[in-house]
């Protein structure tokens, strides 16, 4: 039994999230070089075909379905890659995470932040 | 004998570097935050070390899921500019410091401080906007070399903060022992109180940074008893960062003097604070 702490709402990236994850975090850790994102951009079918993806991994990529990517064991910092080749910002994705809109998610920011517990 | 003269506790949120970078510190939303900053720059500008040590941690970009190292130091004489995924950020080549990061390994390693040499290692926006918050206008240099100390937040278990402060108190140790009359800046890097994904994306914990801005100073042994898990709970699963600042603090003497300090909120989806510390119990 992991000791990874269970926190609710909140993704804890442990070991286990690693091995589940491995391939479509791979993919976006490509994205640090601009060639691959040209790679992506011009063919995102294929590109994924060279990773070793689940059939959900590769639908909620090529879907940008941002919370299945982070069930399916994605990590914040690897989609964010893949967010970013989309131009979407962290607020785009924080709206998304807490159903907001991304101007109700950066207000809710400017007016001190949400607060918990 | 080398010396810690001052330690830098700075949050290195991305769109700080990028405010910089696109020139828009005089914007609604950023000025307070960089006028805030101006006292500690202003006396840092008038106290220069001439190296820095950052404890900071990589974001997928130098280190991936492959091969995850608790504790990294980077001992190569330069450390280029990640592309982290939208270009490189517009600064100056990062230049090491080999001896003195040969020295700190060695020492560590003696010390039972089972350290990972990082020989090549590209530094991101962890390294780079702690750097742009001493360093306004670089122009075509930092104004010293830089030495990285890499920590695992990314991937539970993270370190303890116990264990983060000891490490810091064995590189304070270092430091003393490195024969040469240098002087030596130490940053502790990330938080505060910040979440990036999940139904807590947006947390922001004031009460809790503010304490731990007060503690890391006047009580940093209790910080070391906060547990991981009260930590991710208590400032965000981002906000575990904040154990990179007891790095810091164990380096430095029992006693030290405030300089500095802001807070703000927001920086993108992070509370963002800057603390600035001398390290000894009579300010200059
Ligand atoms: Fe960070």
């Amino acid at each position: 039994m992991s000791s990874k702490p269970d926190i609710e709402g909140t993704y804890v990236f442990g070991i286990e999230d690693n091995r589940r994850g491995y391939a479509l975090n791979k993919l976006c850790s490509t994205f640090t070089s601009a060639e691959n994102r040209q790679l992506f951009l011009g063919d995102e079918a294929s590109y994924c075909d060279k990773f070793d993806l689940s059939p959900e991994q590769r639908s909620a990529i090529l879907e940008r379905d941002w919370v299945k990517m982070l069930d399916l064991g994605g990590s914040i910092f690897y989609i964010f890659k893949l967010a970013q080749l989309d131009k979407k910002s962290v607020q785009y994705l924080g709206g998304i995470f807490t159903g907001m809109s991304t101007e109700e998610f950066i207000a809710e920011l400017k007016a001190g932040g949400r607060h918990f517990g | 004998m080398a010396e810690i003269i001052w330690g830098l506790a700075t949050s290195h949120v991305p769109s700080i570097g990028a405010a910089m970078d696109n020139a828009k510190t005089h914007d609604e939303y950023w000025s307070p935050l960089f006028e805030g900053y101006q006292p500690a720059r202003d006396w840092m500008a008038q106290h220069t070390p001439d190296v820095v040590l950052v404890i900071y941690n990589d974001h997928a970009n130098a280190i991936d899921l492959d091969l995850m190292p608790t504790f990294a130091i980077g001992t190569a004489s330069h450390f280029p500019v990640a592309d982290e995924g939208w270009g490189p950020r517009p600064v100056p080549p990062v230049l090491g410091h080999p001896e003195l990061a040969t020295h700190i390994v060695e020492s560590l390693v003696d010390d039972e401080f089972d350290i990972t040499v990082a020989n090549q290692l590209q530094v991101d926006h962890g390294l780079t906007v702690p750097l742009s918050v001493y360093t306004p206008e670089p122009g075509d240099s930092w104004p010293c070399p830089v030495i990285p100390v890499l920590v695992n937040v990314l991937q539970y278990p993270q370190p303890t903060a116990k264990r983060c402060y000891a490490l810091g108190q064995a590189i304070g140790r270092a430091i003393a022992s490195y024969p040469e009359n240098i002087k030596v800046a130490i940053f502790g890097t990330g938080g505060m109180s910040h979440q990036l994904s999940g139904e807590r994306a947006g947390l922001i914990n004031e009460s809790f940074d503010h304490m731990f801005l007060d503690k890391i100073q006047t009580d940093p042994e209790e910080l070391t008893r906060i547990t991981r898990e009260e930590y991710i709970r208590e400032a965000g699963s981002e906000g575990i960062e904040l154990i990179m600042w007891l790095v810091m603090r164990g380096a430095m003497n029992p006693v030290i003097t405030r300089i500095a300090e802001t807070y703000h909120v927001p920086a993108s989806n992070t509370a963002a604070a800057l603390a600035l510390f001398e390290n000894s119990e009579n300010p200059s």
